[in-house]
């Protein structure tokens, strides 16, 4: 089976240059970027397993002697294709803010307290069908200085391989009915509202564990589809 | 492959890693958090000629940035790739040929690791030995991606076919400036000599 990355997948992506995030304005290219044909240097990529992760690195609540406070929660999901193929054997990296709204990040001086039985930090490696789970808190809101009274919405930052550096993705997970939304520019730098929704969970019964703490589902889709006669020119 | 899965609507969008990114990523010694990835780069048993790529990364007023990402995917002193896709048989010992490392206050970044070989290319020419490099940072919604090629190489630059996709007034921001085992690669995101990155 031979995947390709149409480049028209990109365009879920948003602007290196957007406007409402200060930030971009010294940080994104000027010049047009080079197109080019995926070679094997792009179709090939890290490859990182079972090997790379730890029993318990799923499990943001239990990585100190206490248990963090805050909202438990499970989060779970699957990694699929284009094609909605699983994704097995991926490695996903999370990191975000404790119920409070603090990273432990030595930059973040956000004066609200940390929590000394929470790093905030955790791995997982996709089994057989695609799918992950991790245990954690429900990271709170923070402000940031963007603007007057910016605060980002609940998040959880998700760093992913695939099976080439072409489907490398970062991206950040957030929470259903988020009344930040409307105000958060990293958010609405996904234009399409459709296209942002991949990036709010859902919350899912199912996922819930029983007098123990609520699940949300969330799938995340990278790069990479099979090729066949009628796709578009091979990239290789 | 018979069976039925629903197809996704489209790919899950990038969002930027952010300022606080160095506690899951790339914790090092800072943090009360392991590194999953293994540094330098190169292992103990890999063959080939052991370099030090050192460089920083500057923004559109040349100041450093601190809370830059940067990565490396790299073949092996023989230019195979430790990947199921590259059918010539794994590379060499432990070899991944993957390296991260979060930039410093000065905004620079370093990876001990080894001169790549050549790697196919298309029309079943060698590509001239390459690095592929690829850039997060908070500000940046999207990542990056670029190549590192070596200044020992010019022969083979001349016949390189991405290199030849690049205006060759802007070719020299891909190239590393050498210094004995060292090569220099400074990442300038804006500017006269904005290093040029890829659309892929």
């Amino acid at each position: 089976m031979t995947l390709i990355y149409p480049k028209s997948s990109n365009a879920a992506h948003p602007a290196y240059d957007f406007g409402g995030y200060r930030s971009t304005g010294k940080r994104h290219p000027l010049k047009p970027l080079i197109i080019m044909p995926h070679t094997l240097s792009e179709l090939t990529g890290p490859v990182y397993g079972h090997d790379a992760v730890r029993d318990n690195e799923f499990d943001l609540t239990k990585q100190h002697l206490g248990e963090p406070l805050g909202e438990r929660i499970v989060v779970a999901g699957r990694v699929l294709d284009e094609d909605g193929r699983p994704q097995p054997n991926t490695l996903i990296e999370i990191w975000q803010a404790n119920a409070c709204g603090r990273y432990v990040h030595g930059v973040d001086q956000h004066p609200a307290p940390l929590d000394p039985n929470f790093t905030g930090a955790g791995r997982a490696v996709t089994d057989a069908d695609g799918r992950y789970k991790f245990v954690t808190i429900k990271p709170g809101a923070y402000p940031w200085g963007n603007h007057h009274n910016a605060w980002r919405p609940n998040h959880i930052h998700f760093s992913l391989f695939g099976p080439s550096f072409l489907s490398r993705i970062v991206t950040q997970m957030y929470f259903p009915g988020d009344p930040l939304f409307p105000f958060d520019p990293i958010f609405n730098s996904i234009t399409d509202a459709k296209v942002r929704d991949r990036m709010v969970c859902r919350f899912d019964l199912g996922t819930t564990v029983p007098d123990w703490a609520l699940g949300y589902q969330f799938d995340i889709v990278l790069r990479g589809r099979t090729a066949t006669p009628t796709e578009e020119p091979h990239d290789e | 492959m018979s069976e039925t899965r629903e197809k996704p609507a489209g790919i899950t969008p990038s969002q930027t890693v952010g300022p606080y990114f160095a506690y899951g990523l790339t914790p090092r010694q800072e943090y009360a958090w392991r590194d999953a990835f293994d540094t330098p780069v190169a292992t103990a048993d890999t063959d080939g000629t052991r370099i030090r790529i050192i460089g920083a990364v500057l923004d559109g007023d040349g100041k450093p940035v601190p809370d830059a990402m940067i990565e490396i995917w790299q073949a092996d002193a023989t230019g195979r790739y430790a990947h199921p896709r590259d059918d010539r048989g794994r590379a060499n010992s432990a070899f991944k040929g993957f390296g991260r490392c979060g930039a410093d206050k000065t905004g620079s970044f370093a990876f001990d690791t080894i001169k790549p070989g050549g790697v196919p290319g298309p029309g079943g020419k060698v590509q001239a030995p390459h690095i592929v490099v690829c850039l997060f940072a908070r500000g940046m919604l999207r990542h990056l991606y670029t190549r590192l090629y070596f200044p020992d190489d010019a022969a083979t630059h001349a016949t390189d076919s991405v290199l030849a996709l690049v205006p060759t007034d802007r070719r020299a921001t891909l190239i590393a400036e050498r210094d004995g085992d060292v090569y220099r690669f400074d990442i300038r995101i804006q500017g006269d000599s904005e290093t040029v990155f890829f659309d892929l």
